[in-house]
């Protein structure tokens, strides 16, 4: 997968588990977490394993702190 | 005469049912014959009748809400906002919102959870990996009250009253308590179903030979008809507020009527059939608490799901209690039109029949062509609507499994 096409995955695994935020206006550098609660960020995280078996230890889920560090984390696993 | 302290009135009413998400448009189909059963399937159990609500659950909930919700949850959201706008009561003006009870009964709950998480992973060979982290919090057995509390910021106490079929009735019996007891001032108190989202339900009934069958859907539940053959399992929710009746005075509340009597028993005798016996006794103990004989009952609301067994059954109770004399006594059943509503049924049905204190018309019991000579109660109204001459009050009944019966007597309020 390309870093644009594993962009558009997560906005529609974001959009999926929020629905009420206007991801649109998400700025690739901006904290998740502000925008995703504890229990979301979670759905995250089961969301990559139901959709493109992706695993996601918990020592790595510092790493999934904005959009362009998820697409950084996710590209080497999306692309073996 | 009680002091106006210690009578405890409905105010409010919020509901949603197969054939109806407001009271008026309930009472209309109730009155016009409308059934709210469908066709329906469900996974491994294939094709059925269900009775299914149309609500708008974004009229109250955040759609991120509904998601990590659960059906019991959201319904029972949308009943008590509906029925609080219905009270003209606003939370933390009218009541503090630690004053605030949430009593929601229910017949079961977190089997659509735990049946929706054991399919999912069956998608993943059963690994548990993929298993929802929110199925605690939705199957926990308070949630549909817990979620009314999260939705409003409600701080007073919240739970779910278990009593299979008479949950309904129970839960608004335990809103007007712990009125009465002074834990809070104001209870949202009723009953939710969310069963028809399980196959469970629908299988057990079909082995128990109780499921309803019919080449039209509409006509599936019949009870008290000859040819009826069984249950056709529905959702709904109905939310009432209760208030102490000088509270209610005293902010110029219209008042649907007064609980003014209620009683539940055990019949201890059967974990499925239920007892004659224990219902009468039941049915008598609400009408004497009420301070009432069983001829000023006008309107008796019948529990009838629609069995063979269980609806002579409730007829041979209903004979026991209202003899010769109760000429101005009518029996019905709502049923027939939403099927079995289950932790919601009590609720619903009684509130079909509050606007009865004011139009004096009895809704009939739909799809019966030809009456069981079994069931064939004196002044059980068949298929139209009747216009009586006075309703000062209505006795609701609710048996559920395991032998609990529940039953209401609600009076009209003469200011």
């Amino acid at each position: 997968m390309s870093r644009e096409e594993i962009y558009k995955a997560l906005i529609e695994i974001v959009t999926d588990i929020n629905p009420d935020e206007d991801w649109t206006q998400l700025k690739m550098d901006d904290p998740l977490r502000g925008k995703l609660e504890s229990m979301d960020f979670l759905d995250v995280v089961m969301e990559l394993r139901k959709r493109y078996g992706v695993e996601v230890p918990e020592a790595d889920y510092g790493k999934l702190s904005t959009l362009n560090a998820c697409v950084d984390y996710l590209f080497p696993k999306l692309n073996k | 005469m009680k002091d106006d302290k210690e009578r405890i009135v409905i105010t409010g009413v919020g509901l949603t049912s197969p054939n109806g998400n407001t009271l008026g448009e309930f009472r209309a189909n109730l009155l016009n014959g409308v059934s709210g059963i469908v066709p329906y399937n469900i996974r491994y159990f294939g094709d059925t009748f269900a009775g299914l609500c149309t609500y708008d659950a974004t009229k109250y909930q955040k759609r991120k809400e509904i998601r990590i919700g659960t059906r019991a949850g959201s319904i029972s959201i949308y009943c008590v906002c509906e029925a609080l706008a219905d009270a003209g009561v606003e939370l933390g003006r009218d009541y503090a919102k630690d004053r605030t009870g949430v009593f929601v009964g229910i017949t079961e709950h977190g089997n659509v959870e735990t049946e929706g998480q054991v399919y999912e992973i069956s998608q993943y060979n059963y690994d548990t990996k993929y298993w929802s982290h929110y199925h605690n919090p939705r199957s926990v057995a308070n949630n549909p009250a817990g979620e009314v509390t999260v939705n409003l910021g409600i701080t007073g106490p919240h739970y779910t009253i278990g009593a299979a079929c008479a949950a309904g009735n129970l839960g608004i019996v335990q809103g007007v308590q712990q009125i009465l007891l002074g834990e809070v001032d104001v209870a949202l108190s009723g009953g939710v179903s969310e069963s028809p989202h399980t196959f469970g339900i629908f299988a057990a009934f079909a082995n128990q030979t109780a499921l309803a069958h019919h080449e039209d859907a509409t006509k599936a539940s019949r009870p008290f008809d000859r040819d009826r053959n069984g249950i056709v399992i529905s959702e709904g929710g109905a939310m009432v507020v209760l208030e102490r009746l000088d509270r209610a005075k005293a902010r110029g509340a219209k008042i649907y009527g007064e609980v003014a009597g209620w009683c539940y028993n055990s019949d201890a005798s059967d974990t499925v059939l239920p007892n004659s016996e224990r219902q009468a006794e039941c049915i008598r103990r609400a009408i004497e608490r009420a301070g009432l004989q069983p001829k000023d009952i006008h309107i008796v609301n019948t529990h009838a799901t629609g069995t063979p067994a269980g609806d002579i059954k409730e007829c041979d109770a209903l004979r026991a209690v209202f003899d010769e004399t109760c000429n101005e006594t009518y029996f019905n059943n709502t049923k027939s039109y939403i099927g079995h509503c289950m932790g919601a049924a009590a609720a619903l049905e009684l509130a079909g029949n509050l606007p009865a204190f004011d139009d004096k018309i009895v809704h009939p019991t739909i799809n019966i062509d030809n009456l069981d000579p079994a069931c064939a109660l004196r002044n059980l109204v068949c298929n139209k609507p009747v216009k009586v001459d006075k309703v000062d009050a209505i006795l609701n009944n609710s048996f559920g499994m395991m032998g609990i019966n529940c039953v209401l007597v609600v009076t009209r309020y003469e200011a």
